[in-house]
């Protein structure tokens, strides 16, 4: 009650709102902030363009063909040809569905793993919560691309043993966000209730601790799967990320090098997708965390 | 003091014996070996044999003991694609690494605290909206595809700047040169690296300004530079001292791909290279060199913090 009368008064956007009219809803708070509307107007098109690519495209991303390489755009190819005469286009639509499968993926296997790693420490404290707390300053205290660049270059990188090796590498801060949060919800009263009831440790985790961290956890995984997006294309373009001929974002540009003079284009698009979805992606984590934070500032 | 240096000095080794185990027990379970060992041209016998006189077949942890004993000699083996003891490779490619990574990182400090102080003060305003809208393109765009965008701009279409290596080939050494090559990747390391420090200083200034110290400042009649320079300047930036030191792993991810795009003789490229070679040696070598380098910064930004800022206090 305490809090609701805190919330009710003293948040700036209630300010000049007449007694007794509601907080305006999420979407509401969130729809004020314009840059946010867009991002995820913008992420709505991409993964409807990447989920219907072959609707949207007649050309096959991935055949070459010799006697077309390198267009320039035209009505036939939208955005040309890259250097074996695959149609640009076509691979930045069945490209946008690598990057962004691994991206998801890769950030709720990292918030699952990231979560029960925190809970596991907040829950039971003392020596778990020691041991997984050095673990995790650790792993945020070394360079973790170098551990990356090794691993998918000695295991090879099929799109699942990316996933797998990004979430490994990222699942820190959820575990950090779900610590904090689980110690801060322990001791509070309706914890203290449930238990009495006779809720088991796992009961009272799930049911009663964890939900309290969702919030943060939302505004950390959107921004999480930008940052997924530019791991996996980065690895990409080093050669030991998503394997050609598929196409993803990344290794799209691992020879645009060679062809800067007849195609600057070619090493234009492919990076701009990138840079418009992380944007995107960190825009709404942003928005997210001001329409979600109950004391707004 | 003293006891928390000796502690987190235990720390730093236990995690660097920890990273190194981890890497090489990682590289030496996986299926195939060496590239080397993969040419086309040798004998299977000839294989056996040099797998033999690598050490490759013995259990893994007794490889290990053995290159841990090398190194605590000082040792790190030979670079199985170079020939090279990979002391000497690193020897050559370290300073290299480290004039980027410095150069990077002070002038990302430098603009990153200049844009997060100009939007504090300005808060709301449309200089600070900008400003804002730059730190989170630093955030998202892609270190490498920045690189590609500044050669196209600066080497490609005005001819400028050149686009890679760190010095002309074939022409005596001079400082303007060097100053040439370091530009291009030194602002793409800085760009990706501000907006943290943008938004900590941004941040951290707010507090500051809105603190009762201040008030007592401007209400005993100080003038606004001496309140600004003496009272709110010094206490916002201590805290970006940790965020410099957090950003030390990032920083160093950065510098693998960034001397990747602009062929910059570093260690990042040479660990690309060796990764892919399996060129186990220099991996590990790298490996090593690198956590040593990350846990001694951070060990000097925490006591750097401590001696700046006398209101924290020892555990």
């Amino acid at each position: 009650m305490a809090v609701e009368a805190v919330r009710a008064t003293s948040t700036p956007e209630n300010v000049g709102v007449p007694a007794g009219r509601k907080r305006p809803g999420l979407f509401r708070r969130f729809s004020r902030n314009p840059f946010a509307v867009a991002a995820l107007l913008y992420l709505i098109l991409v993964i409807a363009a990447a989920v219907f690519a072959p609707a949207i495209t007649a050309y096959d991303p991935n055949r070459i063909e010799m006697g077309a390489t390198v267009l320039p755009p035209s009505a036939d190819h939208w955005l040309g040809t890259d250097e074996s005469g695959r149609d640009e286009f076509a691979r930045l639509l069945y490209g946008a569905r690598i990057s962004l499968t691994i991206g998801v993926a890769a950030m709720l296997l990292s918030v699952i793993l990231g979560s029960a790693i925190g809970a596991l420490a907040g829950f039971f404290g003392s020596v778990v919560d020691a041991l997984t707390m050095r673990l995790t300053d650790a792993m945020l205290s070394i360079p973790i691309f170098f551990f990356l660049l090794t691993v998918l270059s000695v295991f090879g990188s099929a799109v699942s043993t990316m996933i797998i090796a990004i979430a490994l590498s990222s699942w820190m801060t959820a575990a950090r966000v779900v610590r904090a949060e689980v110690l801060r919800t322990i001791n509070l009263d309706y914890v203290a209730a449930a238990r009495a009831l006779g809720a088991g440790s796992w009961r009272t985790v799930l049911l009663h601790l964890l939900p309290s961290a969702v919030p943060s956890m939302m505004v950390a995984s959107t921004i999480g799967v930008g940052q997924a997006i530019l791991t996996e294309s980065a690895l990409s373009y080093l050669g030991v990320g998503v394997q050609p001929p598929t196409a993803s974002w990344g290794n799209m540009l691992s020879n645009a090098q060679n062809y800067f003079f007849p195609a600057p284009l070619l090493a234009i698009w492919p990076g701009m997708m990138i840079l418009f979805t992380v944007l995107s992606f960190n825009f709404i984590g942003d928005s997210a965390r001001d329409t979600l934070s109950p004391y707004q500032n | 003091m003293a006891r928390y240096i000796v502690n987190r000095l235990v720390q730093s080794f236990v995690l660097i014996v920890f990273v190194s185990l981890l890497t090489f027990f990682l590289i030496h379970s996986a299926p195939g070996g060496p590239a080397v060992l993969l040419a086309p041209d040798m004998s299977k016998e000839q294989i056996e044999r040099a797998r033999k006189d690598l050490g490759l077949d013995d259990p893994i942890p007794v490889q290990y003991a053995r290159w841990a004993g090398l190194v605590a000699r000082g040792n790190l083996g030979k670079s199985y694609s170079q020939g090279l003891p990979v002391t000497d490779l690193l020897a050559r490619r370290l300073p290299e690494t480290l004039e980027l990574v410095f150069t990077g990182l002070a002038l990302a400090v430098i603009a990153g605290v200049i844009i997060g102080i100009v939007s504090a003060r300005k808060q709301y305003s449309l200089t600070d909206k900008v400003l804002t809208a730059f730190s989170f393109f630093g955030m998202s765009v892609p270190v490498f595809w920045l690189g590609l965008m500044l050669i196209i701009f600066f080497s490609v279409n005005l001819k400028l700047l050149p686009s890679s290596g760190s010095y002309t080939l074939g022409t005596p050494a001079s400082i303007l040169d060097r100053l040439a090559h370091l530009i291009l990747p030194a602002v793409v390391l800085a760009t990706v690296n501000l907006a943290q420090i943008a938004r900590y200083t941004r941040s951290s200034m707010l507090e500051v300004l809105n603190s009762d110290y201040l008030r007592t400042a401007r209400a005993k009649g100080l003038k606004e530079r001496v309140v600004m320079n003496r009272h709110a300047l010094r206490n916002a930036l201590i805290p970006i001292v940790t965020v410099v030191g957090l950003m030390i792993p990032r920083l160093v991810s950065g510098v693998a791909i960034t001397e990747s795009v602009f062929t910059w003789p570093g260690m990042g490229s040479l660990a690309v290279d060796s990764a892919v070679q399996r060129d186990y040696p220099v991996v590990m070598g790298i490996t090593l060199m690198v956590s040593v380098l990350v846990v001694v910064t951070n060990f000097i930004t925490d006591v750097s913090y401590l001696i700046l800022d006398p209101r924290v206090k020892l555990k």
